[in-house]
């Protein structure tokens, strides 16, 4: 990986074009973009949800899943998601 | 329009099945719908892949109609839907089309030549809901585009490329190249820079349709496109980060078919002006179509029962160098249409691939457009545009 995009207080929106929503054909959470989609495992959908509902820092956004997962220790996936998210054109850093 | 499905082939957090690569499914899907609106058409494309006989085609399908089609296509999963033609914007229910799409969860790909637009539809269809716009354009200096387009649209499909950014969307550009344009690769990647375009299609003409009847003054020289993958590489080069760009290899000069459709009644299902469901766009003109209708049947009695939606699904239907072949799940052994305008047969090994025993026939093409393009102009065959008037009097209607 290259440098890192995001840090505590970056806040990640998603690409231009990009939009994120419930597929009940899939049964999954998944990410629409021109020409293709691609479908999401629950974490990433977790974390792009919230994305696309409110702009928020990354601090924000990690402490709000810890509310919503017991506490659970994730701020490492969630640098590592959103720098491969970003690699793949899916969200920008703001 | 590419019909290749996403470039990404493993992403994080993502389950790895994506559209269009995902053949392997067992339960198949029209993900993407392409919706051919009207054949009514402003411009007159020599290269346009529209069916001949257009012209023909009379009774489209009502607003009531279209909406219905989209419930029963989104109901089986399709998440993309392309809204073409013709000239989409000729539909003077497009912006309601668009809406009702966008309500039912459809990502919605508006395909145009950018004639019938104007700034404050750019912006109206954005509050549609509309999630993308391509605008094509036909060379990129005024007095070409504006032969190939057989009108006068250079100047406002350039205030369109503006419009649909100015609305907040990625400016995405098409040109589709030919022997005629191509070796203006430069200039035209200098005016998408210009015009600060976001994305840049190069698509190569493929041969269908109008672009079929024009073959042999349309298909490129092998020299020229050597040139322009190299100048297209050196413009993706310098342009990285900044200006995406995207060049399609005409198959003609390759070894290998398309994966066209990413199969037959694996993922596409297009729905044309009249209603009739094909397996792909160019399918009407194959031999032993059924062709049924949107009127007559529901969508899911067409993708999952019709003939011509099984006729070459999966690999039984293969011949011979395909059926025993081991890249054949990765192109489905070529395109139909091709096999069948080439050949006369459908069923065959698509002859662009090398281990076809009809590949001949697509060097013999490429020497007959070599041997047109040394013609003095006088001599060569002219272009044949595509109008109404053509098409009645081509098709003898
Ligand atoms: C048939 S057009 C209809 C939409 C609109 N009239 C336009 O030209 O943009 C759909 C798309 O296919 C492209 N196209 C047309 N004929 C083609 C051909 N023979 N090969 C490849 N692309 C083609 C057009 O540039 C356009 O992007
Ligand atoms: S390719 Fe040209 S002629 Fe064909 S539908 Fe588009 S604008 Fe019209
Ligand atoms: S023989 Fe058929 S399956 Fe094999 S590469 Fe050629 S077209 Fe594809």
């Amino acid at each position: 990986m290259t440098e890192r995009k995001f840090n505590a207080d970056s806040t990640p929106v998603l690409a231009l074009g990009y939009r994120f929503q419930w597929e009940p054909a899939q049964d999954c959470h998944v990410l629409l973009y021109p020409e293709g989609m691609v479908k999401l495992n629950g974490p990433a959908a977790e974390i792009l949800k919230r994305i696309s509902e409110k702009k928020q820092t990354v601090g924000e956004l990690i402490a709000e899943l810890k509310a919503a997962f017991n506490g659970a220790d994730l701020d490492d996936d969630v640098y590592q998601f959103l720098e491969e998210a970003h690699d793949n054109d899916w969200i920008r850093a703001e | 329009m590419t019909t290749t499905g996403s470039e990404q082939n493993k992403a994080p957090g993502s389950t790895g099945g994506q559209m269009g690569l995902n053949a392997h499914n067992n339960i198949r899907q029209p993900l993407w719908l392409l919706a051919e609106l009207t054949y009514a058409c402003p411009l007159q494309c020599p290269y346009c892949s529209n069916p001949m006989d257009f012209a023909n085609i009379k009774s489209e399908l009502t607003t009531e109609e279209w909406i219905n089609v989209f419930k029963q296509a989104r109901a089986m999963g399709a998440t993309q839907l392309g809204l073409s033609g013709g000239e989409p914007l000729a539909r003077p229910d497009i912006i309601e089309l668009i809406q009702e799409a966008r309500n039912l969860g459809f990502y919605t790909n508006l395909i145009t030549s950018g004639v019938g637009l104007d700034a404050s539809k750019a912006q109206a269809f954005k509050d549609a809901g509309l999630d993308h716009i391509q605008v094509s354009f036909q060379s990129s200096s005024e007095d070409l585009n504006n032969l190939i387009a057989g009108t006068d649209a250079f100047q406002h499909k350039i205030e369109m490329a503006k419009a649909v950014k100015a609305a907040g969307y990625p400016m995405v550009l098409c040109f589709v190249t030919h022997r005629q344009n191509i070796d203006q690769i430069d200039e035209i990647l200098d005016l998408a820079i210009s015009l600060d375009a976001d994305y840049v299609e190069l698509a190569t003409t493929q041969y269908y349709g109008w672009a079929m009847h024009n073959r042999d003054q349309l298909l490129p020289m092998k020299e020229q496109l050597v040139r322009a993958e190299a100048i297209a590489h050196r413009y993706q080069e310098e342009q990285k980060g900044n200006m995406k760009i995207y060049y399609v290899v005409p198959d003609y000069y390759e070894e290998r078919p398309k994966a066209c459709m990413n199969g037959w009644g694996n993922v596409f299902l297009t729905v044309t002006p009249d209603g009739t469901a094909l397996p792909c766009h160019a399918a009407r003109e194959l031999p032993g179509m059924e062709l049924p209708n949107v009127r007559d049947l529901s969508i899911k009695e067409i993708w999952n029962d019709s003939n011509d939606f099984n006729r070459f699904r999966g690999y039984d239907w293969m011949p011979e160098p395909c059926r025993s072949c081991d890249e054949k799940e990765k192109d489905f052994g070529g395109c139909r249409c091709q096999a069948f305008m080439l050949t006369g047969d459908p069923a065959k090994t698509d002859p662009v691939c090398s281990k076809s025993p009809d590949h001949h026939l697509v060097l013999e093409a490429i020497e007959r457009g070599r041997e047109e393009a040394a013609k003095p102009a006088q001599e060569a065959k002219p272009l044949v545009f595509r109008n109404p008037k053509n098409s009645k009097e081509i098709c003898g209607l």
